[in-house]
């Protein structure tokens, strides 16, 4: 049903839409036709949005080739598959690097003349250095997997 | 064929592979929903092969008591805004949305022509109005179907709808006598 607070004829122009569609219940069809009977703007719209209505049920949007749906499902597939393998894949990478880093700058690290705030300094970068590196490639092969895939359903 | 919900069971439960029948099902729906939205077919494939992978993500999430394509449309219309966000533009309407079509006849000319004033009137709309249009001509879906798929009232769904279908027939005024 319309909603509440629209003025009467403005309901009256949406009840029109249900009554085209075929979507009102009887008691709203009842009153949109006891309406129409006394309106004439109301009347000549009905017989606008028919025509309206003719032109438009001519027209029918194509869809993609079989071929293409072919490969919709296994993109999707591959993808979901793959998702858990590529966070397994990221999080190793980061503490391998980050591991790697750590022996790198332990020196650093234990050396009580150095200052702590250089060794959190310095350890926070090549961490945000190794997160950026990694979240970097991840994004490369993405890219070059999308690519690919692009190609594929344009086939 | 099988409940969504009883598939939706059977995923949950391990079956991986099941999702392949939501898939099936509902993805000429998702395209043509997403083709609505961005108004090219790469794009449009792109995003709601996108969105089914959301939905598979948040499966959980999923109430069964709800129908499965309403549920995930609110996945499908969140990516394409996204989408159209990051990309900060609007609707683009590429010629290539649909099969290569002869138009060897006037009249094959003709409706090709309304196809076109078709999607550039709707392509025009605000985004609310232009929702409810793709999903009743696009998707042949009923008032209480679109309701739920957008989250508003009936009447609000009918009131959309006037204010695209006079803009539409503003468009092709030149159509029909």
């Amino acid at each position: 049903m319309p909603e509440q607070g629209q003025s009467g004829h403005d309901r009256y122009k949406a009840l029109l839409m249900g009554f085209i569609d075929g979507e009102l219940a009887p008691g709203e069809r009842g009153e949109f036709e006891q309406h129409l009977a006394g309106c004439r703007e109301c009347s000549a719209e009905l017989e606008e949005f028919r025509k309206l209505k003719e032109v438009t049920d001519m027209v029918r949007f194509g869809e993609p080739e079989d071929k293409v749906w072919e490969v919709y499902w296994r993109g999707i597939y591959n993808r979901v598959e793959r998702g858990i393998g590529w966070i397994l894949a990221s999080v190793g990478a980061i503490l391998l690097l980050a591991f790697g880093a750590f022996k790198l700058i332990e020196g650093l690290l234990v050396d009580p003349a150095v200052s702590v705030m250089l060794k959190i300094g310095v350890s926070a970068l090549l961490l945000g250095v190794v997160f950026l590196l990694v979240s970097l490639v991840r994004e490369r092969i993405f890219g070059l997997k999308h690519d690919r895939y692009s190609r594929e359903v344009k086939r | 064929m099988e409940a969504d919900h009883a598939v939706v069971q059977r995923i949950l439960s391990g079956e991986k592979d099941a999702y392949e029948v939501i898939v099936k099902k509902y993805q000429a729906r998702a395209y043509r929903a997403a083709l609505g939205w961005v108004g090219n077919t790469q794009d449009a494939l792109d995003l709601s092969q996108d969105a089914f992978i959301k939905a598979y993500r948040a499966l959980r999430r999923f109430d069964t008591g709800r129908s499965f394509f309403a549920w995930f449309y609110v996945i499908l219309r969140n990516t394409c805004f996204n989408f159209l966000r990051k990309r900060k533009r609007e609707l683009t309407i590429s010629l290539d949305f649909a099969p290569a079509e002869s138009v060897a006849t006037e009249d094959e000319a003709r409706r090709a022509e309304v196809k076109r004033q078709v999607w550039r009137a709707i392509a025009s709309l605000p985004d609310d109005a232009r929702e409810v249009m793709v999903l009743k001509y696009f998707e042949e879906m009923s008032y209480k179907e679109i309701a739920e798929a957008v989250g508003c009232p009936i009447g609000t769904v009918m009131s959309r709808l006037y204010y695209g279908r006079k803009k539409l027939r503003k468009a092709l005024e030149g159509f029909y006598a």
